[in-house]
C-alpha cells in the first residue's frame, strides 16, 4: 500500500476526534514547558537568591522587585514558583492524558465498529477466502498496534523531539560548549536503540514462533487426549513436548542474552553522557564562563533529557512495525461489500422457482453446476439427492444469493424474476436456509431463536421450538430456555443445534424453506418427527430438502438426483426406485436387503 | 464447574505463594545472583548523587580542576560496574524466567496427562492451555523481573535514605515528610489501576469474542439477515469499551502527575530549607544539588515498586489456578504396588507383562459419573469372551459410551470389578491394558504432522511397509494416494485439512497398525458420502476380525454384524442379544429398528404391490 494511503487509512478515523487530538497535544507541549521551567528557577534561586548574581534572563522589573526582597521571602517566593510551576506541568499533564485516552478509544471505537459492521456486510466468497482467525487478528491485534502507532508512539516520538527541542532551546544560550557535547550523545543513543531492536526483531520472531509451536503442541495433546490414552503414548507425547518446551525456553534465553547487552549499553552510553556533561559543566564553571547554578540546571536538563531519548530509539523501531498493521487492515476496508441491485424488483414470492441453464463454479475453479435446469414447485416439498462434489450445496448457495451467477451462466427465478434483480436481503429473507452446521451466537437459546424476529413472544418461541422437536430436549436443561449457549456457554449437540436453528428459521415464517442436510446429526426417528411437524407447521410453504439420505427425501413430492453438478433423473420415489439409476444404486447402500427381508417377515407375522 | 474464574481480590496474600516455594528450589544461585546484582546496582546509583556534590564542592567550590581527571576514571568505573552487573543479573532473570516457567509448564503437561477424562470431559481445552501457557508465563516472568524490580527500588529508596541521613539529618526528615504520602497514595492508585485493567481486558476478550461471532457467524448472520441487529450489539460493546477505557486512563492520568507534583514539593522544601542553611554556611552546594537529585529521583523507584506490587497481585490469581490444576487428583490412578511391578506411563515395564487375549468379565458392576447422582449400572455382570463383537445401540444421549469406558478403564466401577483376561484391572497397570487397546472416535483425531506420522502414532517403530500395509489393510491408501504428496502430505491442526472421510481411514489404519487386542469403535453419525462411507464399512469389518471390539453403532450394517448387541436407554442396559433374538423379542430394539425402516419398507410395499414384481 502506498503511504498517502496509509495515511488515508488513519486519517478516516482520525478525522472525528482532531480537535481533542489537537488540544491533547498543546496541553502535552505545555506540561514539556513548565516541567523545563523548574530548573531554570533553581538556577535563579541558587546563583541570584543564595548567590549573589543578579537575576538574569527576567525582566528587568521583575528583576528589581525580586532582587530587594529579603532573603528569606526571596527564598520562599522561589519555592513557591517551583510549586506553581509543577502545579500547572501536572494540571496539564493530567489534561492531556485524558484527553489522549478519550482520542485513543474513540478512534479504535470508530475502527472496530467500522470493521465489524464491514466484515458482516461482505459477500460470502470473501470470507471463504480467508481464515477466521486471520481476520480476527487484523481486527483485534493489528488494530492495537495501529492504535498504539496513532495514540502512543506518534506522540511519544513528538513529545521526545519537543523536549530536546526546548531543552536545546534553553540550554544553548546558557553555555554552547555543554550543549554541543550533550547533543553529540543524542544521534548515538538514538541509533544504538534502533540498531539493538533491528538485530533483536529476527529473534523476537523466532521465539514466537517457537511459542505458537509449543502452543499448538499442547492443545493438540489436549484435544485428543482419548487417542493419547487409547494408544497409551503418555510418554511419547511428554517427549515431543519436552523438545518444544526447551526450544521455547532456549530461544528466549538466547534473547535474553542480547537484550542484557542492550540494556548494559543503554546504561554505559547514558553514564557516559552525564558524566561528559558534568565534566565540561565544572570545568565551564571554574573558568568561570557559567555559574553554580547554571551547572545544576544544566545536570537536570540532561538527567531529564536522556533517558525519553533512550527510548525514542524503541518507539522508532516499534512505529516501522505499525505499516504492515495498516496495511492488514486497510486490505479488509478495501474489499467490496455485497451490492444493491440497480432496479430492485419485488417478486411474486408464492410464484416457482426455476433454474434455467445454470452452470456455476467457485472463483477459477471448475464448474461445480453445469447446465443444470428444474423447477421447484410452489408450496410442494421438493428434495435434492447428491453426495460430496455433486454441487448440491450449492444450489442452496446460489438461492440466497450467498453466490450469484456470473452473467450468461443462465439464471434462477422465482416467479419468474430474475434473483439478482431482488435485493439479497429480500432473498434471504424469503427464502430461509437452515445449515448443515448452523451457528449459534452465545446467548441464551431463546434470544437465539428470536434473532429473527425480535418481537416474538415466548409462546411463538416455545411453538417453533416444538415443531423442531428441541422443546422436550431444552426442558431437559437447568436453565432451560434461559441457557447461554456457544463460546460461552453450554455446548450443544450437534442435533441440537440444528434443531434450534431449525426453529430459529421457522419463526421467521420464510415462504420457502430451504433445509441443506440440516438433520444430518439427529437420528432418523427425530428426523422423521421433524419433517411431519414442517409439514404441519409450515403448510402451504415451498420446502426444500437437500440431503444425502435417502430416508430424509423419500417423501418429497419430487426428488432431483444429482451427479457430479449434473441433474441426473427426476421424479418420485415410486418413479425413480423402479429406474435402475443412481437413486436407487444409493438407496440399495443406504439399506440393506436381508434388513428390508427381516423387517418384512416380523411384519408379516404381525 | 473446573472452568468458573473465581474473583480475585487486590490484596498480596503470602499463603499462595509459599505454595510455589518447592519449584523455585533449583533457582537459589540465580535469585542470589539477582539480589547481589541489585544491591551493588542500587549502591552505585546512590552513588551517583554524591559524585556530583564531590565535583561541585571540591571543584567548583574550590575553583580548580586538580583531581578532575581521577574523579572522572573513577566515575566511569562505576558506571561501567553497574552495566556489568546489568548484564549479570537481567540474565539471572531470564534464565529464572525461561527455566522455572519450563519446569512448571512440563510438571503441568505431566499432571495433564495423568488426570482423568471425566475431568477433560467438563474442563474445556482452552481452559487448560490458558494454564499451561498464559498463567504460567506470568507467573515465572513475575517471579523474575518484578522481584529483580522491587528489590532494586526498595534497596535504591534505602540506600538514598541512608545518604541524606549522612549528608544533612534534618533535611533528610523533610523529605522524608513527602515520601509516605507518595507511598499511601501509589498504594491507592495501583489497586483503582488494577480493578480498572481488569475491567477493562474482560471487555477487550469480549470484544475478541464478538470478532470471532461476527466472522464465523457470517453465513448464519447473512442467511438470517439480522447484520444490523448485530452491528448495533457489537456497538454497545465497544461503547462500554470506550466509556471503560477512558476512565481507566483517568486514574493514571491522576496519579503520574499527582505523584509527580509531590516530588517537586520535595526539591521546594529542599530548595527552602537548603537554601538557608546554604547561606548559614552550614550546607554547601553540592550538597544542595545531591538533594535535589535524591528528591527528584525518589518518585522513580516508589511509583515502580507500586507498579511491581500490584502486578505481583494480579499474576495472585494465575497462580492459584495453576496451583488449582496440579492439585487436581487424577480419577483413575494405578497404586504404589502395581506401579512397582508393571511399570507406569512413563516408564513401562514390559518385561513383567502378560500379553492380552482380550476377555473382558463385568462382574457385578455398578457405576455412577463422579458428578451424577444414581447409579447407571447396578449390579451388571456380562462376560465378553475373546475375539466377540459388541454392539452397544440407543438414542442419540442415552448414555451408550458408559460401557465402553468402563472396559478400557476411563473410569473405574463404583462396585464390583472388571476382569481382563480373569485379572481385576486394578491390579495391572493402566498402560498395559491401553497398549492392548485400539480407539477410534466419532470425530477422528489426528496430530500435525504428516499422513505417514500419524498412521505410525499406532505403533511408534513401525516400518514405512507397515505403514503402508496399514494402510491397504482398511483401503485408506485409496485416499492417501489421491493427496497431493501422498504419505507426505501435512495435515494441519488437529488434521484439519482433511475431510472427515479421510481423517476417519488414516485413524482406521493407525489402529490397525497398533494391532490391538480390544477394539473400540465410536461410529460417527454425521454425513460422510455413501462412496467413503462404504469403504469405512469394509473397513470396519477387517478392523474386528479376531479382536474383542466394542462398537458404538449407529449404522444397521454394524449393528448386525455384531455377536452381541446391547441395547441402551437412559444411562440402562435394556436389553440384550443378537440381532434376530432382539427383533424376536419385540421389545425396545424391535422399536428403534422398525421405526427407522417402517416408512421405506412401506414404501416399497406398496411398490411391490404395484404390480411391478
Amino acid at each position: 500500500m502506498k503511504p498517502h494511503r496509509k495515511l488515508s487509512v488513519i486519517w478516516r478515523f482520525l478525522r472525528g476526534v482532531t480537535p481533542l487530538f489537537l488540544a491533547s497535544l498543546l496541553c502535552s507541549m505545555l506540561n514539556t514547558l513548565f516541567t523545563a521551567l523548574t530548573p531554570q528557577i533553581i538556577r535563579a534561586a541558587v546563583d541570584s537568591v543564595i548567590g549573589t548574581e543578579p537575576f538574569g534572563g527576567l525582566p528587568a522589573v521583575l528583576a528589581g522587585r525580586l532582587a530587594g526582597l529579603p532573603f528569606r521571602e526571596a527564598l520562599l517566593w522561589s519555592a513557591g514558583a517551583v510549586l506553581t510551576v509543577s502545579a500547572l506541568a501536572a494540571l496539564c499533564g493530567f489534561l492531556s492524558r485524558t484527553g489522549t485516552a478519550m482520542c485513543s478509544e474513540r478512534f479504535v471505537k470508530s475502527i472496530r465498529d467500522t470493521l465489524f459492521g464491514h466484515i458482516q456486510r461482505l459477500p460470502f466468497a470473501w470470507h471463504t477466502g480467508h481464515q477466521t482467525g486471520e481476520i480476527i487478528q487484523r481486527c483485534t491485534s493489528d488494530v492495537e498496534v495501529i492504535r498504539n502507532f496513532v495514540t502512543t508512539q506518534c506522540l511519544e516520538a513528538f513529545r521526545v523531539f519537543f523536549l530536546v527541542a526546548v531543552s536545546f532551546a534553553l540550554m544553548f544560550p546558557m553555555n554552547a560548549k555543554i550543549s554541543l557535547v550533550a547533543l553529540l550523545f543524542l544521534p548515538v543513543v538514538v541509533a544504538y536503540s534502533l540498531f539493538f531492536y533491528r538485530r533483536m526483531a529476527q529473534r523476537f520472531l523466532d521465539a514466537d514462533e517457537a511459542e505458537g509451536e509449543l502452543t499448538t503442541g499442547v492443545q493438540e495433546n489436549l484435544t485428543g487426549v482419548r487417542v493419547v490414552r487409547a494408544f497409551g503414548r503418555e510418554a511419547f507425547e511428554v517427549e515431543k513436548f519436552d523438545r518444544q518446551n526447551g526450544r521455547f525456553s532456549e530461544l528466549w534465553i538466547r534473547l535474553g542474552k542480547l537484550m542484557s547487552i542492550y540494556w548494559a549499553c543503554g546504561d554505559l552510553l547514558c553514564g557516559f553522557q552525564i558524566l561528559a556533561v558534568l565534566l565540561v559543566g565544572v570545568s565551564e564553571t571554574v573558568s568561570g564562563s557559567i555559574t553554580p547554578g547554571t551547572l545544576l540546571a544544566f545536570l537536570s536538563y540532561n538527567a531529564a533529557m536522556i533517558w525519553p531519548v533512550r527510548s525514542l530509539g524503541r518507539v522508532l523501531s516499534e512505529m516501522s512495525k505499525a505499516g504492515v498493521s495498516i496495511d492488514r487492515v486497510g486490505e479488509i476496508l478495501d474489499a467490496e461489500e455485497e451490492t444493491a441491485p440497480a432496479f430492485p424488483q419485488t417478486p411474486d414470492w408464492g410464484g416457482d422457482i426455476a433454474f434455467e441453464h445454470v452452470t456455476f463454479g467457485y472463483s477459477g475453479e471448475e464448474p461445480v453446476l453445469r447446465d443444470v435446469s428444474f423447477t421447484i414447485p410452489a408450496g410442494r416439498t421438493f428434495a435434492i439427492l447428491g453426495g460430496t462434489g455433486s454441487g448440491k450445496s450449492t444450489v442452496a448457495a446460489l438461492l440466497t444469493r450467498l453466490y450469484d451467477l456470473a452473467p450468461g451462466a443462465g439464471r434462477i427465478t422465482v416467479g419468474g424474476v430474475d434473483l439478482r434483480d431482488i435485493p439479497r436481503e429480500e432473498v434471504r429473507r424469503h427464502i430461509a436456509l437452515v445449515l448443515q452446521e448452523p451457528f449459534l451466537y452465545s446467548r441464551t437459546v431463546e434470544e437465539n431463536i428470536r434473532a429473527v424476529r425480535p418481537a416474538a413472544g415466548r409462546e411463538e418461541v416455545r411453538r417453533a421450538a416444538r415443531a423442531a422437536c428441541v422443546d422436550e430436549a431444552l426442558a431437559e436443561m437447568a436453565l432451560g430456555y434461559d441457557t447461554v449457549v456457544g463460546e460461552r456457554g453450554v455446548t450443544l449437540s450437534g442435533g441440537q443445534k440444528q434443531r434450534v436453528a431449525i426453529a430459529r428459521t421457522l419463526l421467521a415464517g420464510a415462504p420457502v424453506l430451504l433445509l441443506d442436510d440440516s438433520l444430518s446429526a439427529v437420528d432418523t426417528e427425530t428426523d422423521a418427527n421433524i419433517r411431519s411437524a414442517l409439514l404441519q407447521q409450515a403448510a402451504g410453504t415451498t420446502l426444500v430438502l437437500i440431503s444425502h439420505r435417502v430416508t430424509t427425501l423419500m417423501q418429497a413430492d419430487r426428488i432431483l438426483v444429482l451427479e457430479n453438478g449434473r441433474v441426473a433423473e427426476e421424479g418420485t420415489h415410486a418413479q425413480l426406485i423402479a429406474r435402475d439409476g443412481p437413486y436407487r444404486r444409493v438407496c440399495d447402500i443406504q439399506m440393506n436387503q436381508d434388513d428390508r427381508a427381516l423387517l418384512a417377515e416380523e411384519g408379516g407375522e404381525a | 464447574m473446573a472452568t468458573a474464574e473465581k474473583d480475585f481480590g487486590t490484596s498480596f496474600d503470602p499463603g499462595i505463594w509459599k505454595g510455589i516455594l518447592p519449584y523455585l528450589k533449583p533457582y537459589r544461585w540465580e535469585f542470589t545472583v539477582i539480589l547481589l546484582g541489585n544491591l551493588l546496582c542500587a549502591v552505585i546509583d546512590v552513588l551517583f548523587p554524591l559524585f556530583q556534590r564531590y565535583a561541585i564542592d571540591r571543584f567548583v567550590g574550590e575553583a580548580t580542576t586538580r583531581g578532575l581527571v581521577p574523579f572522572g576514571v573513577l566515575y566511569a568505573l562505576c558506571t561501567v560496574l553497574q552495566a556489568l552487573l546489568v548484564v549479570w543479573w537481567t540474565r539471572a532473570c531470564m534464565r529464572v524466567e525461561m527455566n522455572f516457567g519450563k519446569d512448571l509448564r512440563r510438571t503441568q503437561f505431566v499432571h495433564l496427562q495423568k488426570l482423568s477424562l471425566s475431568y477433560y470431559n467438563v474442563t474445556p481445552v482452552g481452559y487448560l492451555l490458558a494454564r499451561t501457557m498464559n498463567d504460567t508465563g506470568k507467573v515465572s516472568a513475575v517471579l523474575g523481573w518484578n522481584v529483580a524490580s522491587i528489590l532494586w527500588g526498595v534497596l535504591y529508596m534505602a540506600g538514598s535514605f541512608l545518604a541524606m541521613l549522612w549528608l544533612n539529618w534534618r533535611m533528610a526528615l523533610l523529605v522524608l515528610l513527602v515520601a509516605p504520602v507518595i507511598v499511601l497514595l501509589s498504594g491507592y492508585f495501583q489497586k483503582r489501576i488494577l480493578t480498572w485493567n481488569r475491567r477493562v481486558r474482560k471487555l477487550n476478550s469480549r470484544i475478541t469474542g464478538a470478532f470471532n461471532e461476527g466472522i464465523t457467524g457470517a453465513k448464519t448472520s447473512k442467511t438470517l439477515v439480522i447484520e444490523d441487529q448485530n452491528l448495533e450489539d457489537f456497538q454497545g460493546l465497544t461503547g462500554e469499551m470506550e466509556r471503560s477505557g477512558v476512565r481507566a486512563a483517568r486514574v493514571s492520568a491522576l496519579y503520574v502527575p499527582l505523584i509527580l507534583f509531590l516530588s517537586t514539593t520535595a526539591t521546594a522544601l529542599v530548595l527552602v530549607r537548603g537554601g538557608w542553611l546554604e547561606r548559614e554556611g552550614v550546607l554547601l552546594l553540592g550538597t544542595l544539588s545531591a538533594f535535589f537529585s535524591y528528591a527528584t529521583g525518589l518518585f522513580e523507584p516508589i511509583q515502580q515498586t507500586a507498579r511491581d506490587l500490584s502486578d505481583i497481585v494480579s499474576v495472585q490469581a494465575s497462580l492459584e489456578r495453576v496451583l488449582d490444576l496440579l492439585h487436581e487428583e487424577p480419577g483413575v490412578t494405578d497404586p504404589p504396588e502395581v506401579t512397582e511391578r508393571w511399570g507406569d506411563a512413563f516408564h513401562p515395564k514390559k518385561e513383567n507383562w502378560v500379553p492380552i487375549r482380550g476377555d473382558i468379565t463385568f462382574e457385578d458392576v455398578s457405576f455412577r459419573y463422579p458428578d451424577g447422582t444414581e447409579d447407571v449400572l447396578s449390579h451388571f455382570n456380562l462376560h465378553v469372551p475373546a475375539g466377540t463383537t459388541v454392539a452397544i445401540v440407543g438414542e442419540t444421549g442415552a448414555g451408550k459410551s458408559t460401557l465402553v469406558n468402563l472396559a478400557c478403564r476411563f473410569f473405574e466401577p463404583t462396585g464390583g470389578r472388571v476382569l481382563i483376561d480373569g485379572i481385576d484391572y486394578r491390579r495391572r497397570s493402566q498402560l498395559w491394558l491401553h497398549s492392548a487397546l485400539g480407539y477410534v472416535l466419532q470425530t477422528p483425531h489426528l496430530f500435525s504432522g504428516t499422513v505417514m506420522e500419524n498412521i505410525r502414532y499406532g505403533r511408534l517403530d513401525a516400518t514405512d511397509e507397515e505403514v503402508y500395509a496399514a494402510a491397504r489393510a482398511v483401503s485408506a491408501d485409496t485416499v492417501v494416494e489421491k493427496l497431493e504428496q501422498g504419505y507426505d502430505t501435512q495435515v494441519g491442526e488437529g488434521g484439519d485439512r482433511l475431510s472427515t472421510g479421510e481423517k476417519q481411514l488414516i485413524s482406521f489404519a493407525r489402529a490397525v497398525l497398533a494391532d490391538p487386542r480390544i477394539f473400540v469403535l465410536d461410529e460417527a453419525t454425521s454425513s460422510i458420502d455413501t462412496e467413503t462411507e462404504q469403504l469405512i464399512q469394509q473397513a470396519t469389518a477387517r478392523l474386528l476380525e479376531g479382536r474383542t471390539s466394542f462398537l458404538i453403532a449407529h449404522r444397521l450394517s454394524t449393528i448386525r454384524q455384531a455377536d452381541l448387541i446391547l441395547v441402551v436407554r437412559d444411562g440402562r442396559i435394556v436389553e440384550q442379544g443378537t440381532h434376530r433374538e432382539l427383533l424376536a423379542r419385540r421389545g425396545y430394539y424391535h422399536d428403534l429398528y422398525a421405526r427407522q425402516f417402517a416408512q421405506e419398507a412401506e414404501e416399497r410395499y406398496h411398490h411391490r404391490s404395484g404390480g411391478e414384481a
